[in-house]
């Protein structure tokens, strides 16, 4: 990045087209959630009207809060498994089925959301469990729990097996070696996972629709039926507010994965 | 550096010490120890005394066996066979934090997220120390490897060398009754190394203690040592004085080993009091000292180091009733190599083979030096000689 003033105007002009392709949509939707007019694509001048709006709008508002509870909740959760798997995959003796175990843990990175989510409305309903907050939770946690270990197991690897050695040359034994000397050195990782894991819960919409229950919509799933019947300029600001929260949370994730990197020897994927 | 460190406490606050073995009784024995990594035999019943107080150097090339062997001795690997016994107790099922021996990293393995303080005292706080001891033992450490007023350094803030000091005093904090270092000054430069091993030397007699290190660096470990143990094929090939192994190398693969050799094959002819002549096919026939134990007939090889063949124009002027006894080889010179301190000339033997002799470069205006094609005379005394079995 340092080399930046080398640019030629080709790199400029291509590097503003790809980002203009990728933000301005997203650009006009935060104008446009800042538009007075009651049509969404009639300019009408500023206003923050349609965020009043939806903080009266009682509905959104309960869906909002239900994704940002099951967000939070299946992200705790898919790190604490997925922390372990990885410590499993990269710290465990070679155990029978290893690599089954590591291919069937990345399998829902590959597969299509459509399925996971029939496949777990089938399991709910054959169990007949009651769906709502805890089914959302659960099948968010599957679909999040693979990344945070591919995050959390790409720092293990680079760890230096030394250290841990170390800790228990100088008296610690496995578990309090991996406590005192590995943890807070995964920490970064771990949280950058969890971040991860939250936002992808936060905006899903394919799994939570399958896996919901009457009367617990998520906030994607209750702007998608909104939008059914016509876009109201509200939404746009729904979308701006969901935005602005999850560039918060990628700026931490980001910030923690370098934290990460500049105390060991290299960077989680992030 | 400081005052001696109080030694009186040695074994009372090391966790998991046993008793100091009795005088004349080694600190460590292996015996008879093996490890297998699937189908191959990395360790290979080695077995071997440590006194208490020694500097030893396990020395091999790489994949010899001697980390596996350090490794275990850590306890980061279970041996499949044998015994190690430290202080009379066997430890070889041991996990590492029940053993008082500490280890040194190759890559000296810090802490990156605790500083130079947190890192060196972090055995002691495992071992439960009251803190303000923590404190005051660390400060010891810190003056003793001169780290002082980098306390509060991360590593990542810290040169080569200065983390080399760091491993080093964390792993002498909890005052092992053994000290393991695995190639403890491989990442270092050439000058900062020399003046390291000394240092290490230094700190080795002062404290007492016992070193075990490992080393592929054969100039390292005869300069530190006071006993080495060559390893090859996971098994000890000889344990001796850096000056045994170099002047007195029991096999043919040691002597190529440790140091420069010159190797001519051959077969005994006849003896001559307590000499023997060999024939070799390179060099014509070699008069030889008999060695210690007795040889019979058979295949041999003349093992001459290259310091030790002398050069001359014409052949040494030698006491007529001595002149028999004499190797002289004429030769031209094929080779010279200036290294400052000495000159290896490589000579072509007339007999067929070549013969290196390495010359002191005793004077800064050498006017007598060889030249390349220069008809010479390379001589050497028969017990200069070395027989070993081909």
């Amino acid at each position: 990045m340092r080399k930046l003033s080398r640019l030629s105007r080709f790199n400029i002009a291509s590097l503003a087209l790809g980002l203009a392709f990728l933000y301005l949509p997203i650009l006009i939707l935060v104008i446009y959630s800042f538009n007075a007019s009651r049509l969404v694509t009639v300019w009408g001048g500023w206003s923050l009207r349609w965020y009043h709006e939806f903080f009266g709008d009682r509905a959104m508002i309960e869906a909002a809060w239900m994704s940002l509870r099951v967000a939070a909740s299946s992200a705790t959760i898919a790190t604490l498994l997925g922390t372990l798997a990885a410590v499993a995959l990269s710290r465990g003796e070679r155990f029978r089925g290893r690599t089954l175990f590591s291919g069937m843990l990345y399998a829902p990175l590959v597969m299509p959301e459509v399925i996971t989510g029939l496949s777990l409305l089938l399991l709910f309903v054959a169990l007949n469990a009651e769906r709502g907050f805890w089914t959302v939770t659960i099948a968010h946690t599957t679909l999040t729990m693979c990344f945070v270990a591919v995050v959390v197991q790409s720092r293990l690897g680079s760890l230096d097996r030394s250290l841990e050695e170390a800790a228990m040359d100088l008296g610690c034994n496995p578990v309090r070696a991996f406590v005192a000397v590995t943890l807070p050195l995964i920490a970064p990782a771990i949280v950058a996972g969890w971040m991860l894991a939250f936002t992808l819960s936060l905006d899903d919409l394919v799994i939570a629709s399958f896996t919901t229950g009457p009367g617990s919509a998520t906030l994607p799933i209750r702007i998608y039926s909104e939008v059914r019947l016509g876009v109201k300029p509200e939404i746009n600001a729904i979308c701006t507010l969901v935005i602005a929260l999850i560039a918060v949370v990628i700026v931490i994730a980001s910030l923690a994965s370098k934290l990460s990197s500049s105390q060991g020897e290299s960077a989680a994927p992030l | 550096m400081t005052d001696e460190l109080p030694r009186t406490d040695v074994t009372a606050d090391t966790v998991g010490a046993g008793a100091l073995p009795a005088a004349g009784e080694p600190l460590l024995r292996i015996e008879g120890v093996a490890k297998t990594f699937g189908t191959f035999r990395a360790v290979n019943g080695v077995s071997l005394d440590i006194m208490a107080g020694e500097f030893f150097a396990l020395l091999g090339p790489s994949g010899c066996g001697k980390t596996t062997l350090l490794r275990m001795l850590a306890g980061f690997e279970a041996p499949d066979e044998g015994r190690i016994l430290l202080g009379g107790k066997d430890i070889a099922q041991a996990l590492p934090h029940e053993r008082p021996i500490n280890m040194m990293f190759q890559n000296y393995a810090l802490f990156p997220h605790l500083t130079v303080r947190d890192n060196i005292a972090f055995g002691l706080k495992r071992a439960r120390l009251a803190r303000a001891d923590i404190a005051t033992r660390v400060a010891e450490m810190v003056a003793l490897v001169k780290l002082e007023g980098l306390e509060k350094r991360k590593p990542d803030q810290l040169s080569g060398g200065q983390r080399q000091r760091v491993a080093l005093a964390r792993a002498l904090a909890r005052r092992p009754q053994l000290l393991l270092l695995d190639e403890p000054l491989a990442a270092l430069d050439k000058k900062l190394r020399e003046s390291t091993q000394g240092e290490l030397m230094e700190l080795q007699r002062r404290l007492g203690m016992t070193f075990i290190i490992v080393t592929h660096d054969q100039e390292e470990a005869m300069t530190m040592a006071s006993r080495i143990g060559v390893m090859r094929d996971g098994k000890l090939a000889q344990v001796a004085s850096p000056r045994e192994l170099y002047e007195a190398p029991r096999s043919r693969w040691i002597a190529e080993f440790v140091g420069d050799i010159n190797l001519f094959d051959g077969e005994s002819k006849l003896r001559d009091g307590h000499r023997l002549v060999i024939g070799t096919r390179d060099a014509g026939a070699l008069v030889v000292d008999e060695p210690r134990e007795p040889v019979g007939a058979g295949k041999f090889a003349v093992a001459i180091r290259p310091e030790k063949v002398k050069l001359s124009r014409r052949g040494p002027v030698s006491e007529a009733g001595h002149e028999t006894a004499i190797n002289r080889l004429d030769g031209v010179i094929a080779d010279i190599c200036y290294l400052g301190g000495t000159t290896t000339y490589k000579v072509k033997l007339d007999a067929g083979g070549t013969v290196q002799a390495s010359v002191a470069n005793s004077a800064r205006l050498d006017v007598n030096a060889y030249s390349v094609n220069q008809h010479v005379v390379a001589w050497f005394t028969p017990d200069d000689c070395v027989v070993l079995p081909s």
